[in-house]
């Protein structure tokens, strides 16, 4: 997975090359990235879920009442 | 009648790519509409991956992003500043069943213009099981302020054969 496309719009030529060296360290950091960008989204709903949970603690709610405001 | 909304260039990939970027974009037309399909080559062990959009080819932290996410049963909202690409919205990978591609639209309104980018961005899949399902919706701004010439696309592993790419141009007559 180490080929990239280019499509010129104004030619219509799709040329198919190897990456290069910057765009190779650029998709490594990439990756790195979306494993933190991922993480930190999980743990925003995570912790809105944990807020929304406690709220509902303290407002002495039954399963089913919470279920029904689901 | 004018024809306002026309396909400026296309690709269906015949091999897997790590990217694919439209370049030369022509000045001719008021907004740009993406319209892609595409499923990573990756296990990430979630089954799906993140999708990126880069603007002229820039991975500078100038993209922010706020974002609706629903995934099987579960709803979330997230945001991002700072971030080096648009981001936010999942393509199914490995993991997920076969030959499932997700389906996406990016929204570029006045990209020939000089000013910062409103993006929107929809995008689903259905992953054919009870896990994975997924919609997107993100609004992204990209705070670079120059014309918009080429779109880049890639996911974190690479891209599959069979992952199609449809750029148009709209004019407002």
């Amino acid at each position: 997975m180490t080929n990239a496309i280019e499509i010129n719009c104004a030619t219509g030529e799709v040329i198919e090359r190897p990456l290069t060296a910057a765009e190779l360290t650029q998709r490594e950091a990439d990756a790195k990235a979306a494993l933190d960008a991922k993480a930190a989204d999980e743990k925003a709903a995570t912790d809105k879920e944990a807020k929304r949970q406690a709220v509902y603690a303290k407002l002495g709610l039954t399963a089913d009442e919470i279920a029904a405001l689901a | 009648m004018a024809t306002t909304y026309t396909i400026i260039s296309s690709n269906v990939l015949s091999s897997s790519a790590a990217s694919v970027t439209f370049s030369a974009i022509p000045s001719t037309y008021t907004d740009l509409v993406l319209r892609c399909s595409v499923r990573d080559s990756g296990s990430s062990g979630s089954s799906q991956q993140q999708v990126r959009v880069r603007i002229n080819g820039s991975s500078s932290a100038n993209y922010s992003r706020r974002n609706l996410t629903g995934v099987g049963s579960t709803a979330a909202s997230a945001n991002g500043t700072s971030n080096t690409s648009i981001a936010g919205f999942y393509a199914p990978d490995a993991g997920a069943t076969s030959n499932t591609f997700n389906s996406f639209e990016v929204y570029i309104p006045n990209y020939a213009t000089v000013q910062q980018r409103q993006v929107s961005v929809f995008n689903a899949f259905e992953n054919n099981s009870s896990t994975v399902n997924e919609i997107n919706v993100t609004a992204a701004l990209y705070t670079d302020t120059t014309a918009i010439t080429s779109l880049y696309i890639d996911t974190v592993s690479g891209l599959v054969s069979g992952s199609s790419f449809y750029l148009y141009g709209i004019k407002n007559s």
